[in-house]
């Protein structure tokens, strides 16, 4: 490669491929193309005529790989059909919005139709995680890393190796430039004392003087190049399933558990669920939203918790030793941690099952007695101590449900309790049955002497909690700090340089370079121009 | 006292002085005028802007007072929201670059947006669980804020649009440019229908079978298409017998169709009008008439600075805090879910702009259109995907 090198008349050596000379600026002959610069007259200063891998390489696979991904171009496209096709992707809801009972194969066709079939069909009911928005996001991935990369370095090495002494076809075709200002020594000694006031650097070399301010702000777009790229490597590493934990547990009220994927080390219990909602009697302010819906608007889903820890290994069958960690109120929007996992309300099912039920046994209107049935203890019997007499259960159905072979039992749980009970008379020794279903007791014998009641009920909540944990966050917080950093770098401050180019016997040459924002470059001039002999610079290339 | 009164009556207020300062920016118009009529025209147009302004605070202020919460937590309080933010925008914009003209597109979009989100229901309504949290203080009026500073620099894109494309013969350009003016004339329409027939009380029921149940759906405007498969059984009302079709989902699409239908038609309406007392000009071209020689390098510089201060603002409300709060209410910071989507389609056009802009030199008229198109997705996140794309983030019901 150094042998292609090319030395400038300045004596600089530049790298192949330069199309301005890194130290004094001077086009250099024959590169013009690269960037343009033979058809216009303001020279292109984007990359400051740097010498590009991209622009200068293109004979090997890898130097045409190399070019593809670093044109902004191919950037451009990568991101519009990234954006069409996540557009199309929200057309219909995707499959784990879907809602429905049935398989997303007919899911799409039955709800939707013909569009909803080749919207399945093209796979777009899983979009986000395909291999093919994947890999378009990586390729995406690979643009930013090439593209700036093939920037960053040629730029850095221009501006690190620019003289003060510029070339004069340099500073007359820059953008905005003044010529042949007429300027005596206090013309000069002024507009060194207003660049200076207005915080540029100057440098000096041989009467000529380069005025540098903001340089920091042309890494900007690359910085948050580098905070995007750390977003998508923790995107990468969140496909690990080590580096998460997603999971949902059910704790009833007065229940404990354990917190599913915490290799059996932390217990949840349910101290009590509590579910409010909005009163349009109390809040007034409220009203007249609150009698337009039919349902009441909820106000409060709250799971009262209580995170305990094993203290020592537990063996299968043993029942954990358990220590109080943290307690705490689990809501919407407020959820619970504890060594890095969160537990979250998620769902609920409000007074769905029946913790007891309690009865009593009358004979001639004397109460023989009273008890009550836990569900989750479900006794075989009770001794009614005031009169001595057992009732046993005969039949414990939970969830209760009638099926060609009689009463049976959908579940374990009891969201529809029902019970058959003996329970023995005193006075004729005989054992009369009874069947509670329903809140209510059926004798089961029209002889029945005794009397059962239903004294009381006693319901409970189950909460529904996730269970989360994300070791790639403070990756993901990362990224976007150094992503909002690098933009605020890059658009908030603006490089800007002021060569002023002495042609000898007082005559000089002003050019004005900005990487943005001439507009307000035009402004600052005034103030830097003041009361001197300036002359007004011209824009050579305004809008038309 | 009641300040759900209050906070309306401001309202009202806020439309009509916001009417009185169009009219004035619309004076500083023509090239008859000498500059000194202008520049008064223009002051007393920015001295309406801002009283109009601060009767908009009020009326929001008094709205917060009443809900106890902050206004952003369904389709009218955004919108009303978005509406004030643009406005603040616009009056910061013409304090540093003052431009009048901006105004005449800046305060009539302004409002049209605040009389379409007033067709919403304006209850006060409870905050529900996912919305109580401070998330939604920060992170729904930071998006409010960046998406009115990004729609300044559609409103100067259009400005932009107005004075530069060649209206000397009809090409693609002025046919999309009238079709945008054609957009807001629908919108216009739309408000017009919704204030009139709710003036009237009109109200059309029919029952829709679906599936095995019957549902109500009650129309409150003219039924040109009514629900597939309904009858209808309010008495003495209009029915044209048309059904919406049936592959068009959910209980009130044939609704949603009506109204879309009616709207559109009604912008014709007014559009056709417009043209006949323009004896047939294109309204661009009487326009670009109208709105004289502007520095374009000012208007695009007003674009792109729109954009540079919006795009990184969203990027901090629509998507960072945006994660956060999600993280926070669902333990999930990402979730494809169509708003997010759409907030991300959004933020990635924007990043297009930009390095078209800056790296490839999209100055002007391609600029300008890009952030015409940059608009219409910032509106089709805030209608479509709220009234028919449902989601997480459906406001409306």
């Amino acid at each position: 490669m150094s042998d292609q090198s090319i030395r400038c008349e300045c004596g600089h050596l530049n790298k192949e491929g330069t199309i301005l000379c890194e130290a004094c600026g001077k086009p250099i002959e024959g590169n013009q193309h690269i960037d343009g610069n033979d058809e216009k007259h303001v020279l292109e200063m984007r990359y400051e005529g740097s010498a590009r891998r991209s622009q200068t390489y293109k004979r090997t696979f890898v130097d045409k790989t190399w070019a593809f991904f670093s044109s902004v171009k191919v950037g451009v496209w990568l991101i519009v059909i990234t954006v069409v096709l996540s557009a199309l992707g929200t057309v219909y809801p995707q499959e784990q919005f879907k809602n429905s009972p049935l398989p997303s194969s007919q899911f799409y066709a039955e709800e939707y139709g013909f569009t909803g079939q080749i919207f399945y069909q093209l796979g777009f009911h899983n979009m986000y995680s395909s291999w093919w928005y994947i890999t378009l996001v990586a390729l995406i991935g690979v643009s930013i890393i090439i593209a700036s990369i093939d920037r960053y370095v040629p730029l850095r090495r221009a501006l690190n190796n620019q003289k003060t002494k510029r070339h004069e076809v340099f500073v007359k075709r820059q953008r905005l430039v003044s010529k042949d200002n007429q300027l005596n020594e206090d013309d000069v000694n002024k507009l060194r004392e207003n660049l200076k006031s207005r915080r540029y650097k100057v440098y000096e070399d041989d009467g000529h003087i380069m005025a540098e301010k903001n340089r920091f702000s042309r890494w900007g777009a690359y910085v948050n190049h580098i905070g995007l790229i750390i977003i998508l490597l923790a995107a990468i590493f969140r496909m690990f399933e080590v580096m998460h934990v997603d999971d949902y547990v059910w704790v009833r009220e007065g229940e404990t558990r354990v917190v599913p994927s915490t290799n059996q080390e932390y217990y949840v219990e349910n101290t009590g669920f509590v579910y409010e909602e909005y009163d349009p009697e109390t809040q007034e302010q409220f009203s007249r939203a609150l009698e337009d819906v039919e349902e009441p608007v909820p106000k409060n889903f709250q799971t009262n918790a209580v995170i305990y820890r094993t203290t020592e290994e537990t063996l299968p069958g043993q029942e954990p030793e358990l220590e109080e960690v943290t307690r705490g109120e689990i809501r919407l929007n407020q959820p619970v941690t504890f060594d890095g996992y969160a537990l979250y309300q998620a769902g609920t099912q409000l007074e769905a099952e029946y913790d007891s039920m309690s009865f009593d046994v009358q004979l001639n209107d004397e109460v023989l007695g009273e008890f009550t049935f836990y569900s989750d203890e479900a006794p075989p019997e009770f001794h009614l101590e005031e009169s001595d007499i057992m009732v046993s259960v005969d039949d414990w159905y939970p969830e209760l449900e009638f099926t060609e072979n009689g009463p049976s039992s959908f579940s374990k749980f009891p969201r529809n309790p029902g019970l058959i009970f003996s329970v023995e008379n005193p006075d004729t020794g005989d054992s009369e049955r009874f069947f509670y279903l329903q809140e209510d007791i059926i004798p089961l014998s029209e002889d029945n002497e005794l009397v059962m009641n239903v004294t009381g009920i006693d319901r409970r909540s189950a909460s529904g909690l996730t269970v989360k944990k994300d070791n790639t966050l403070p990756l993901f917080g990362l990224g976007a700090g150094i992503f909002m950093i690098g933009v605020v770098q890059g658009l908030y401050w603006y490089h800007r340089r002021v060569w002023i180019h002495p042609k000898g016997e007082g005559i000089y040459h002003i050019g004005i370079h900005t990487n943005k924002n001439w507009y307000g470059m035009k402004q600052e001039l005034e103030k830097i121009t003041e009361d001197t002999n300036v002359q007004e610079f011209e824009d050579q290339q305004e809008l038309k | 006292m009641d300040f759900y009164v209050l906070s309306s009556t401001f309202l009202y207020i806020t439309f009509f002085v916001y009417l009185i300062a169009t009219a004035f920016f619309g004076m500083t118009l023509g090239n008859n005028r000498d500059e000194n009529k202008k520049s008064k025209a223009t002051k007393l147009a920015m001295t309406f802007t801002i009283i109009g302004f601060a009767s908009h605070l009020t009326a929001y202020i008094f709205r917060w007072i009443e809900a106890g919460h902050i206004p952003v937590s369904n389709m009218f309080e955004y919108i009303t929201f978005f509406g004030l933010m643009l406005v603040l925008c616009f009056i910061v914009i013409h304090f540093v670059y003052g431009i009048p003209a901006l105004g005449l597109i800046a305060l009539p979009i302004a409002i049209v947006i605040i009389g379409y989100g007033s067709m919403f229901p304006q209850e006060v309504s409870p905050l529900v669980p996912s919305l109580q949290s401070h998330w939604l203080y920060i992170h729904v009026t930071l998006v409010g804020l960046a998406q009115a500073i990004l729609a300044i620099s559609f409103i100067a894109g259009l400005l932009f649009l107005i004075v530069k494309i060649d209206q000397t013969v009809r090409n693609k350009e002025t046919t999309w440019l009238e079709i945008i003016i054609y957009a807001v004339l629908s919108t216009v329409g739309f408000i017009i229908l919704s204030t009139g027939f709710g003036a009237m009380d009109y109200e059309a029921t029919f029952i829709k079978e679906s599936d095995g149940y019957q549902y109500e759906v009650e129309y409150e405007m003219l039924a040109l298409f009514q629900p597939s498969n309904s009858d209808l059984m309010t008495e003495d009302r209009f029915n044209s017998g048309i059904e919406a079709p049936s592959w068009m989902q959910g209980i009130d699409a044939g609704k949603k169709l009506n109204t879309l239908t009616l709207s559109l038609l009604a912008g014709l309406l007014l559009y056709g009008l417009a043209r006949l007392t323009l004896k047939g000009k294109r309204i661009g071209a009487y326009l670009q008439t109208k709105f004289g020689k502007i520095n374009p390098d000012v208007v695009d510089d007003v674009m792109y600075r729109s954009i540079a201060i919006g795009f990184p603002l969203f990027t901090l409300g629509g998507l960072i805090f945006a994660a956060i709060w999600a993280q926070e209410a669902w333990g999930r910071f990402w979730g494809w879910d169509p708003k997010e989507v759409w907030a991300l389609i959004t933020w990635l056009f924007y990043a297009v702009f930009l390095h078209l802009r800056l790296t490839r030199g999209w100055h002007g008229k391609k600029s300008a259109w890009l952030a015409v198109v940059g608009f219409v997705i910032i509106m089709f996140n805030l209608i479509v995907i709220n009234l028919v794309i449902a989601g997480l983030h459906s406001y409306a019901s």
